[in-house]
């Protein structure tokens, strides 16, 4: 057994005691804080919802199309999109969608300054990068408990757990697409007497866009893969038909929604990264070298 | 000769102008002007001397050639004149201005209007087509679009890229892309323009169309051009005027001829060894001046020892004429041979 050097019993209570204090004295605040994130993400579920099935699926197929410029990408789309239909999974399926898009909105937001803001000072950069490991590694249920306990179970902790886990990538590939811009573009432009901002908007962001965007594929991926979790706080979803299908041993349940989350990995996945490619090779950058 | 000029007849001016890289320069350049080499400074401080006390004259209308080996501090130097790098000591004035007392707004307008720069690397906006990047400097000086379009496709033209205006650079030639670099500068229509070994990065006939055609463009604009280059063939062949660096320090400054006939020391000498003198040599140089009974061949003043070797086959001599077509001296065969031997201490001085 390790020596107890000191009590850390204290501690302990000092944590849990001020998160108690925040949840009785400030909940209302917090709610208030989160509660433009709640808008967000219901307008765009009422939205999903709200539209004929036969249009979601023309936008998706339309815009895998304008994405690749062939007829392969969207055929997967339109066959996985009857898929999730035929399997009466489509409702769950939007609700599913919806919180993807609203965290990876969120985190577009959040996550492009902050990387602009690590870009530009290596001290920022010292103090973000162990903060977004933090987020990655941390289990999600150790945060997931306060803020329930703030908020209490529903969309806002699930939404809020979804981007911490999202987000990181964003940032680290926003910071390091801007960071690794050509010095010697970098340099002409500055040469021309253009202000920081000049070269932010008119070089740095368009050259490392399709880093960026790399960026927002992997925060998609990654608010998938908290869908089930999200769920188990009141996300519902897909994610909550996988729980049902495990707590009541429904494997066809639990497997069919699972697939169902794959189904729109697939397509997010997919047509992120063809925009991406398309980015690429109209900038060029490798042959510019 | 317009040796000494008046400091208005100045375009750049750089005085005592010293670069040191490194944490602490300021400790290194104390080391520096106790007299310790540019290599002792390094193995005590850690420190790298990229200029030391570099002080140059750059006239108006000028092509001025620095010419050094890699690591001689030449690219540093010309990024001294637009502030991309901060020197550690010295003085540096454009136009009159002092560049290093400015401002970073009126750094900004001085960059935008008064030095346009061309680099090795082109430094093109590879997601911008051609005409967007001819007209980038314009933009970021806020000329409206409208004119800066039509200025841009005037400069296209010129440089000979006509048809390519919506092409990405990348679809370019490495010597078509640097022709939009050239065009770019250009277009901004500053007095000074920067050229950092703008040509190397092209294949020789590509390199010899392009310095054609930059005397050409600085005859009819009469631009101040600081050229950087680490070719000595291509540094004759444009160059009102040469300095020469090496480890950051300037070893010899002069015309073209004078560093090919006097070169300052052994390592001058070695460059003007491999180089065409024939090609560096104007027959004003080596002229004899006064009257000569008429020739039955003559050759202009500026014309170059290459061009007047043929007649010495036939030939004692062959007059010289000035620019209205009056003979006024002779060159002769003597004289070309002995510019042309190797430079040897101690014989052919003078």
């Amino acid at each position: 057994m390790f020596p107890e050097i000191i009590d850390t019993r204290p501690w302990r209570r000092a944590i849990d005691d001020s998160l108690n204090w925040v949840v009785r004295n400030w909940s209302d605040e917090f709610e208030a804080v989160a509660y433009p994130l709640l808008m967000l993400l219901n307008f765009i579920e009422d939205v999903l919802i709200a539209t004929p099935w036969w249009l979601i699926m023309a936008l998706l197929v339309g815009i895998a199309w304008l994405a690749t410029r062939r007829w392969q990408l969207p055929v997967i789309v339109l066959v996985s999109l009857l898929f999730l239909g035929i399997m009466e999974l489509w409702e769950d399926a939007m609700t599913t969608m919806a919180l993807m898009i609203a965290a990876t909105i969120t985190a577009i937001l959040f996550s492009i300054p902050l990387g602009v803001w690590m870009s530009r000072s290596a001290r920022v950069r010292q103090v973000v990068t162990p903060l977004l490991d933090l987020m990655q590694t941390m289990p999600s249920f150790v945060y997931l408990i306060p803020t329930v306990m703030i908020f209490g179970p529903g969309k806002i902790p699930a939404l809020i757990a979804t981007i911490v886990y999202a987000a990181p990538p964003l940032v680290r590939l926003t910071d390091l697409g801007l960071r690794s811009v050509d010095p010697a573009v970098m340099e002409a432009s500055r040469a021309f007497g253009t202000t920081p901002s000049q070269r932010l908007f008119g070089v740095q962001i368009p050259l490392s866009l399709p880093t960026i965007l790399a960026g927002v594929n992997q925060t998609t991926m990654m608010a998938l893969a908290m869908v089930v979790i999200a769920s188990m706080i009141g996300a519902g979803g897909l994610g909550y038909q996988v729980l049902q299908g495990i707590g009541r041993l429904e494997v066809s349940r639990g497997l069919f929604a699972g697939l169902g989350i794959v189904v729109l990995a697939i397509i997010f996945d997919r047509i992120t990264q063809s925009f991406g490619k398309q980015l690429q090779a109209k900038i060029g950058l490798a042959e510019t070298r | 000769m317009n040796e000494i000029k008046q400091d208005t007849d100045l375009a750049i001016r750089m005085r005592g102008v010293t670069k040191i890289f490194g944490d602490d320069p300021q400790n290194a350049l104390e080391l520096l002007r106790t007299g310790k080499s540019k290599t002792e400074v390094q193995a005590e401080t850690n420190h790298v001397v990229g200029l030391d006390n570099v002080s140059l004259d750059i006239a108006r209308g000028q092509i001025f050639v620095v010419m050094g080996l890699s690591g001689s501090g030449k690219s540093t130097l010309i990024r001294h004149v637009n502030r991309l790098i901060e020197p550690t000591a010295g003085e540096i004035i454009v136009d009159g201005t002092d560049v290093l007392k400015m401002s970073l707004e009126e750094l900004r307008t001085y960059r935008r209007n008064t030095v346009a720069m061309v680099f090795q690397k082109f430094g093109l906006l590879p997601h911008r087509s051609v005409i967007d990047n001819v007209a980038y400097g314009l933009e970021v000086r806020g000329v409206p679009k409208a004119e800066r379009l039509e200025r841009a496709a005037k400069w296209i033209d010129t440089v000979g890229l006509s048809g390519y205006e919506q092409s990405r650079p990348r679809q370019l030639s490495g010597g078509q892309q640097q022709r939009v670099g050239l065009a770019r500068a250009l277009a901004l229509d500053t007095d000074i323009i920067l050229m950092d070994e703008a040509f190397s990065a092209l294949d020789p006939l590509i390199r010899s169309g392009m310095q054609d055609q930059l005397v050409e463009l600085q005859k009819s604009l009469g631009k101040t051009i600081l050229f950087i280059t680490h070719d000595f063939d291509e540094a004759l062949k444009i160059a009102d005027r040469i300095a020469v660096l090496k480890d950051g320090a300037v070893q010899q400054e002069g015309k073209p001829e004078d560093i090919v006939l006097k070169p300052a020391n052994e390592h001058i000498e070695e460059f003007v060894r491999e180089v065409n003198k024939a090609r560096a040599i104007h027959v004003r140089t080596i002229m004899e001046r006064g009257e000569f009974e008429a020739c039955e061949y003559t050759v202009p003043e500026t014309a170059r020892c290459e061009e007047v070797l043929p007649y010495f086959a036939e030939h004692q001599w062959v007059g010289v004429t000035n620019d209205e077509g009056t003979q006024i001296g002779r060159v002769t065969a003597k004289r070309v041979i002995g510019a042309l031997a190797r430079y040897t201490p101690g014989v052919n001085e003078g």
